[in-house]
């Protein structure tokens, strides 16, 4: 950092934890280190469709409705797009029981 | 289009010089013009980057702004501005969501014997004695003397409690603790030997008000490395005033060549006085000369009587201001003797500058009920020393171990989170409300925070923090030293 100055401990952790976190209010986001894919959202279970890639990029947040996935479905504040559950594909999630593992069973469905 | 704000932070320069102090990550940044140019419009109101660039372009190019923008809110001094009311939500706890069965204990690092709960002084104020007092040691369930079988069983309960720590810190206590010197001796043999078998040290501590120490007892304190904490107010004047004898003599006249003795003998570990400031005129400087020059001190600390209010000792508001003012001369000439390396025994400036150093953020005011405990003579462990004996406050026993559902119950409820008061303060990392006893006696609930000192703390807090910018600036190196672990808690 140019204009800060790391004085005590706990400001040089933040200064090193920091390191590379690209914040959205820059104008010209940096380009993310390479580096392993953490996903974050809402969800507290592994829910695909919710990753955040490192650089906090929103594109993989549940805003844009070609995301709206499995967890959209359940208590989600968002209005999701995503099959209705009670009357048109009530066996939509059959095949998941597990999201971590089958989560690629879980197929569009076109109304 | 992004509005930005300032986040929680105090500003304060030193060696003339802006720095900020975050909250709550209490990381200290030393800022450059552009930065301090950036936080300080931003905290008169929230701006559009673009009103903010604006506004500072005159003195600063976009390319240094940007960058600048960028850093400050990397570290989180500035950011999106979100409007109040949607802030108002409880800062998230860090507290473990798994049942209490499946955290390993948090390991004790200090446990405070008191050894007895009598003593030969009736100092007016005392908070174990006087009007405040909490437990009845007159007429009470517990012994007036720890036994040495209780004792022995606080020592297994201590270095089970502390887990994997390599060290477990012991501290006598009181009433007077000198009162029951034979069980301190027996205990501190014993510990030794337990510890060797389990594989720890144990470093041993007492506080005594000095009246009792005499040749073969300063000599066993010297030679067993017993760290020795005296309870004595200053000068014949201060001290006479209110640390008296059963019969309202003063006790200057005895404890000062006792102690002298002791400063002569005990040279393997520096000694300190712990000081209670009371109402009436405060003269903290000589106060300190007395202690440290003349009578041969290593450090001085000192602490505001705890009391409820209206009491005659207590301390009025104009009293905190006045001892501030005070605190703050003599954390001035601390940090001149500190620029030079030179040693200066003002303990309070000291503990506070470790803790910024650190960065220590508490969810806690302190390690009662956490890292320390106080073991009443029964056997009974509370909160800590000044909770012993008290069924309100007690969280177990030696003999059958600590009453998690308990220490997790208390645990939760003084939560910094929960104290709605401190959530605006950007002292909190370091106050986190204060002395859980002092909130008892003053408010009847250990869970309030102190308001009536909060000035007083913000205050001492600002002054610690230039200090700590100063020395940054004029001697860093005097600054390493606190890049060690932090050592056991003092106890008062």
């Amino acid at each position: 950092m140019k204009h800060l100055k790391a004085v005590n401990s706990k400001a040089e952790r933040v200064d090193r934890a920091t390191q590379g976190d690209v914040v959205a209010l820059q104008r010209t986001p940096q380009q993310p280190e390479a580096g392993p894919h953490f996903p974050i959202g809402c969800s507290l279970v592994f829910s695909p469709g919710w990753e955040a890639d490192r650089a906090g990029g929103t594109a993989g947040l549940c805003q844009p409705v070609e995301r709206d996935l499995f967890d959209c479905h359940i208590g989600c504040y968002w209005p999701a797009q995503v099959p209705d559950q009670l009357n048109h594909a009530p066996d939509w999630t059959s095949k998941c029981a597990a999201a971590q593992k089958d989560w690629r069973k879980i197929d569009l469905v076109f109304p | 289009m992004i509005t930005l704000g300032a986040r929680e932070h105090h500003r304060f320069e030193a060696a003339g010089k802006p720095f900020v102090y975050l909250v709550p990550s209490a990381a200290i940044f030393a800022l450059d013009d552009a930065a301090d140019a950036i936080l300080r419009t931003l905290s008169e109101r929230p701006r559009t980057r673009e009103e903010l660039v604006a506004e500072l372009s005159a003195r600063h190019d976009h390319a240094e702004l940007d960058d600048t923008i960028s850093e400050l809110a990397r570290v989180r001094a500035i950011g999106e501005f979100v409007a109040p009311e949607r802030e108002s939500a409880p800062p998230p706890k860090i507290f473990p969501l798994a049942p209490i069965e499946s955290i390993p204990p948090f390991p004790l690092t200090t446990m405070v014997l008191n050894v007895t709960n009598q003593c030969n002084l009736s100092c007016t104020y005392c908070y174990e004695y006087s009007e405040d007092k909490i437990v009845d040691t007159e007429n009470g369930k517990q012994p007036k003397f720890m036994s040495e079988a209780t004792a022995r069983q606080s020592v297994e309960f201590m270095l089970k409690e502390s887990g994997d720590n390599k060290v477990a810190h012991i501290t006598f206590f009181g009433g007077e603790t000198l009162l029951n010197f034979p069980v301190l001796q027996k205990t501190i043999a014993y510990a030794r030997q337990r510890g060797a078998e389990v594989g720890k040290d144990v470093d041993f501590s007492l506080t005594t008000n000095g009246t009792l120490l005499k040749p073969e007892i300063i000599e066993f304190l010297a030679e067993n490395r017993v760290g020795v904490t005296i309870s004595i107010d200053g000068p014949r004047e201060v001290q006479d005033k209110f640390r008296v004898f059963h019969n309202g003599t003063g006790s200057y006249d005895v404890v000062a060549p006792k102690i002298r003795e002791l400063l002569k003998r005990h040279r393997s570990r520096p000694i300190g006085a712990r000081v209670t400031l009371t109402s009436g005129p405060l003269d903290i400087k000589r106060i300190y000369r007395h202690l440290t020059e003349e009578i041969g001190f290593w450090e001085v600390g000192f602490a505001p009587v705890t009391t409820s209010p209206g009491r005659g000792h207590a301390i009025s508001e104009d009293g905190y201001d006045d001892m501030l003012a005070q605190f703050r001369d003599l954390a001035f000439e601390f940090l001149e003797y500190s620029v030079e390396n030179r040693h200066h025994g003002f303990s309070n400036v000291k503990e506070t500058l470790e803790e910024i150093h650190k960065g220590m953020s508490k969810a806690f005011p302190c390690g009662a009920g956490l890292g320390l405990m106080g073991v009443a003579t029964d056997g009974d462990v509370a909160l800590c020393h000044r909770f012993a004996g008290s069924d309100a406050h007690k969280l177990g026993t030696v003999a059958d171990g600590i009453d998690r559902n308990v220490q997790f119950a208390f645990l939760e409820k003084h939560h910094i989170a929960n104290k709605t008061d401190c959530s605006t303060c950007w002292a909190r990392p370091l106050c986190a409300g204060g002395c859980y006893h002092e909130a008892h006696t003053r408010y009847g609930e250990t869970s309030r925070p102190n308001l009536h000192y909060c000035d007083w703390i913000r205050g001492w807090t600002d002054v610690c923090l230039q200090i700590y910018g100063e020395l940054s600036e004029k001697n860093p190196g005097f600054l390493a030293q606190f890049d060690e672990p932090m050592a056991a808690e003092r106890v008062s």
